[in-house]
């Protein structure tokens, strides 16, 4: 299981709410733009792929309790859903990159879309 | 005085690729009279182009006619945008086509657009896409709608697409919507075991009509006049005003 904070780091990731949480461990990956498949379908120490950058994003993670959310393409959360995820600890990691490209390189990191049977 | 107006708040005209040709100004306000409804609200994709013929088809049926839109957001979740006059409206849609992207309609993969008079013939055909998402968010938008006066409902939001539920996953806090549209497929026993925080909200059912038959005539509100401040009130529950919807739908 890889480090949150390698992923930040191998992915250039701008690290955005809560920073607290970054040697935590991502168990698996998934990746959609409607939050309520990402409600169904992301577990606990997921990281959660989308372009929505809506204060929704933030209550879904703090809801499943997710490792991170990876917001692409650029898109950018209001200053109100970055002080919401601070004070719900959850971390946002931004970048100007597509879906696409960063589920390559998390699946290049060794993580997959369902967790490693022990 | 307040007195009963059975209403559907959400029906497209041909101006909406999705639509039916049948959907002209003669023939939604024949069948609206027919469903014994006193209001309607023209709600096309991204556009309010018809809504003026449709308020001159019902001239002197007693049939009232708002003029609206149904704006697809950031977030792909659509809104109804409902107003009193058409100035508003189309002062609405000058904004929202400002935060459209530029793309053509292709009509061989998403159907036509048409422009038609109160009598239903052709005027122009919009080359303009318009079933495409406005770079604004959903609060946004609502505050925008009530800035120039509107009403601000997210449309079908049990529908699995382009829905506030399916889309952003829970209503948002803060979201400062007039009320919630569901479907006519709506049933509540299921619905609101689904999505407990629906009780929490004024509901009202539309046929998000694309066809003659999908107009419903289950939404009732008891108001002084088919204005957007009366349904406001009737939306809180204010004043008197009330709104009531028939969970049953009946067979046409």
């Amino acid at each position: 299981m890889i480090a949150l904070a390698e992923i930040v780091q191998k992915l250039n990731l701008e690290v955005v709410g809560s920073a607290e949480n970054l040697d935590r461990r991502v168990v698996a990956g998934y990746a959609s733009d409607l939050l309520s498949c990402a409600m169904n379908r992301a577990k606990k120490d997921y990281v959660w792929v989308t372009l929505q950058s809506h204060a929704n994003v933030v209550a879904v993670a703090s809801l499943l309790d997710l490792a991170a959310v990876i917001i692409t393409e650029g898109n950018r959360p209001d200053d109100e859903t970055i002080a919401r995820a601070e004070s719900e600890g959850v971390c946002l990691l931004l970048t100007p990159k597509t879906t696409f490209t960063v589920v390559g390189e998390l699946t290049a990191l060794g993580v997959r879309g369902e967790p490693e049977q022990p | 005085m307040l007195r009963p107006i059975l209403a559907d708040l959400h029906i497209h005209t041909v101006l909406s690729a999705c639509a039916e040709v049948e959907m002209i100004p003669p023939l939604i306000v024949r069948r609206a009279c027919r469903l014994g409804l006193g209001l309607i609200a023209v709600t096309d994709h991204n556009a309010c182009a018809n809504a003026e013929a449709v308020i001159r088809a019902a001239e002197g049926t007693g049939l009232a006619v708002l003029p609206g839109m149904e704006l697809q957001t950031r977030e792909e979740v659509h809104l109804l945008c409902l107003f009193d006059t058409v100035e508003q409206s189309l002062a609405w849609q000058a904004e929202v086509w400002s935060l459209l992207p530029p793309l053509e309609n292709r009509e061989e993969f998403f159907g036509p657009q048409y422009v038609v008079d109160a009598e239903g013939q052709w005027v122009r055909t919009e080359g303009r896409l318009l079933a495409a998402s406005a770079d604004i968010a959903l609060e946004q938008a609502i505050a925008r709608v009530h800035a120039l006066g509107g009403l601000a409902i997210p449309a079908h939001v049990d529908r699995p697409s382009f829905s506030l539920l399916a889309n952003l996953g829970m209503v948002p806090a803060n979201l400062g919507a007039d009320a919630l549209e569901v479907t006519a497929r709506f049933q509540p026993e299921a619905g609101f075991a689904q999505w407990p925080e629906l009780r929490g909200w004024p509901l009202v059912v539309d046929g998000d009509a694309h066809t003659l038959n999908d107009m419903q005539n289950r939404t009732l509100f008891k108001v002084a006049a088919p204005t957007v401040r009366e349904l406001s009130l009737a939306l809180r529950g204010a004043e008197g005003r009330k709104i009531t919807v028939d969970w049953h739908p009946t067979k046409s």
